[in-house]
């Protein structure tokens, strides 16, 4: 029962996710195999080599990580595996629905549980049911939701050979020409143990500048609502939620978010969450743990301040 | 641009609260609001932008799914669509099969670009329209949040992890719409009435004789784990205090 596992990475640094994907895949049974492509596969080969469970690391440097060049790449590759799993990240999603496509295949994808070898569990209808599916295809294709499973345990990394893909390198029909990268360095948010989330109540860009300060003091990801994205109060990449990012952390501080279902659609797996709203009855103060009725302009500054003192 | 085609699902209207049916068979879908899928309002929308910024002269909306799905083509027509094709069926069928059908209606109608959605509400799969540009071997951009029109094809702002990039892809090419592509039109009553004389026609799925069976086996559908509720936190002293309780907690764990 091989597994391959595609590498999501981004100048050249493996994504974080990847320690809890390589993880799960190696629950399934057999030896892990990390497929790295792209400009920096060097690079980035020798930190997926760190993880434990990785029996190979193969690098396409000169194939684009795009859907159209890693699309026939995986194909010529998916004989040797049971399993083809990416992260459910941008890449992923991009890629593997056209690949079993290509294959003649159903994948399965935004994973969230694993009980065995072919069956699994996705959230349909923005997390609120839960659909377990069983496939009896030759081959499954997975993305996996890293918020969903737990860290890679520590553990000596096995020392797995680094080898090159055969194959030649494919120019991509897609090229991309600008990129507008979110500054800042705020933990991921996908695999954060910590979220501060700021919804339109925020009210400007200034305004998150206070969701930043507060979740520097708690060394803490930033998320954001769609009202507050679509607002230009916050960047893209924040978006928690059915369309967004899922996160999971162990605390996710909602502040001037009301919990509409598609935001509540990304943070299922949260432990503890805290909300502050000036509004007892919104919807995510009902589910909180712990929610505080307050002026999210009077309580987050001193509760900054507070915590500054305490020493959190 | 000759043709745009459309791809629009009708979907359990995303303000809908559903109910997990209690023997896990699925999703209480009887007489609960329908409509069009959210995310294919945004794809019609840029496909009506184009023709009338006269990048493109026809659109032509196309859903698959039972005779009922008619109304989201009506809704496509009233936007602004041209003529609607009904791929009629009454199985559910999954993404896979989804995609197969598009492709050749896309075979047939010779489209310079087909526009999707990034995911329907109901599955959330987030496959078809990657499904599709891989059966056609076309280019693909997802996650769309700006669509220009160039001398080589098109210029796509898509939304990534890291932010936001711009990709050049030459036509024809496969378009999946992001909820900040555009503002969807409402259709005003005139345009409503009149997207009942546009053609329509109607194309039994079996006629297409592909494989459409189904892959996977869905062996329950059950609700989430609820959440239990929790309580009114006093001052900002207490809060900071379980905060800071919580972040040492999942320091260690
Ligand atoms: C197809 C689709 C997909 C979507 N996907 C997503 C998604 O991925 N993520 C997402 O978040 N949304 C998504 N949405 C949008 C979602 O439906 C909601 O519109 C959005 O989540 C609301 O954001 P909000 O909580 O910031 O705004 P609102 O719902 O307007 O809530 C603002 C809250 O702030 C409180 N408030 C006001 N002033 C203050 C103050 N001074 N101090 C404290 N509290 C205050 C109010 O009481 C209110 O509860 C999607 C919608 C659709 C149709
Ligand atoms: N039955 C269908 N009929 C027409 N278009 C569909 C259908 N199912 C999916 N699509 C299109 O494919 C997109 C992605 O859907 P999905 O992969 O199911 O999440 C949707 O937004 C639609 O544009």
């Amino acid at each position: 029962m091989a597994v391959l596992v595609l590498a999501e990475h981004d100048l050249g640094a493996l994504s974080p996710a990847m320690g809890r994907v390589v993880a799960a895949a190696e629950a399934l049974g057999g030896p892990v195999d990390v497929l790295v492509a792209g400009q920096n596969a060097q690079v980035v080969a020798d930190q997926a080599a760190l993880l434990p469970g990785v029996g190979r690391v193969r690098i396409a440097e000169a194939v684009a990580p795009t859907a159209e060049t890693l699309t026939p790449l995986l194909a010529s590759l998916a004989g040797d595996y049971d399993h083809i799993i990416a992260v459910s990240a941008a890449l992923g999603r991009d890629v593997i629905p056209r690949l079993a496509a290509s294959l003649d295949l159903m994948p399965v994808t935004d994973v969230t549980a694993i009980h065995g070898p072919n069956r699994f569990e996705r959230p349909i209808y923005a997390g609120n049911a839960i659909e377990t599916v069983v496939s009896e295809q030759p081959k499954h294709l997975l993305t996996l939701r890293a918020s969903a499973f737990p860290p890679a345990k520590l553990a000596p990394a096995g020392d797995p050979p680094i080898e090159p893909v055969a194959g030649a390198a494919l120019a991509p029909l897609v090229q991309l020409l600008a990129a507008h990268r979110t500054e800042g360095d705020r933990p991921d948010l996908a695999t954060a143990k910590i979220v501060v989330g700021g919804g339109i109540a925020v009210g400007s860009a200034e305004g998150f500048r206070l969701i930043e300060e507060l979740a520097a003091v708690l060394g803490a990801a930033v998320g954001a609502t769609r009202a507050a994205v679509d607002a230009g109060y916050a960047p893209n990449d924040w978006q928690v939620g059915q369309t967004g990012k899922i996160i999971a952390p162990d605390l996710y501080i909602a502040i001037g978010v009301s919990g509409a279902l598609q935001h509540l659609a990304g943070i299922q797996g949260t432990k503890k969450i805290v909300a502050i709203n000036t509004d007892a009855e919104a919807p995510l103060m009902k589910l909180a743990d712990y929610r505080l009725v307050g002026d999210l302009f009077a309580v987050v500054p001193a509760l900054i301040t507070e915590l500054k003192r305490v020493g959190g | 641009m000759k043709k745009i085609l459309v791809a629009a699902k009708r979907v359990v209207d995303h303000n809908v609260r559903i109910r997990v049916r209690s023997d896990g068979s699925g999703v209480e879908t009887d007489n609960v609001r329908l409509s069009m899928n959210p995310f294919d309002k945004h794809a019609v929308e840029a496909a009506v932008q184009l023709v009338e910024q006269g990048h493109a002269a026809e659109v032509v909306v196309v859903s698959i799914g039972p005779k009922g799905a008619t109304d989201v083509i009506l809704t496509g027509l009233a936007m602004g669509g041209h003529r609607g094709i009904l791929v009629e069926t009454d199985e559910k069928l999954e993404t896979l099969a989804v995609a197969k059908l598009l492709a050749a209606v896309a075979r047939e109608e010779n489209p310079d670009l087909v526009l999707l959605g990034k995911q329907a509400v109901d599955d959330d799969s987030n496959h078809v329209g990657q499904m599709l540009a891989g059966l056609l071997g076309w280019p693909q951009a997802t996650f769309a949040s700006g669509i220009e029109v160039t001398e080589e094809g098109l210029k796509v702002t898509r939304e990534v992890d890291f932010g936001r990039a711009e990709y050049g892809l030459p036509l024809p090419a496969v378009v999946t719409a992001d909820l900040r592509l555009n503002t969807p039109r409402n259709a005003a009553l005139p345009m409503v009435m009149k997207a009942r004389s546009k053609p329509l026609a109607v194309r039994p799925a079996a006629e297409f004789g592909l494989d459409l069976a189904p892959r996977l086996r869905v062996e329950k559908i059950a609700p989430p784990p609820e959440r239990a509720g929790g309580r009114a936190v006093a001052d900002i002293a207490e809060l900071a205090a379980i905060i800071v309780e919580t972040k040492a907690e999942a320091e260690i764990g």
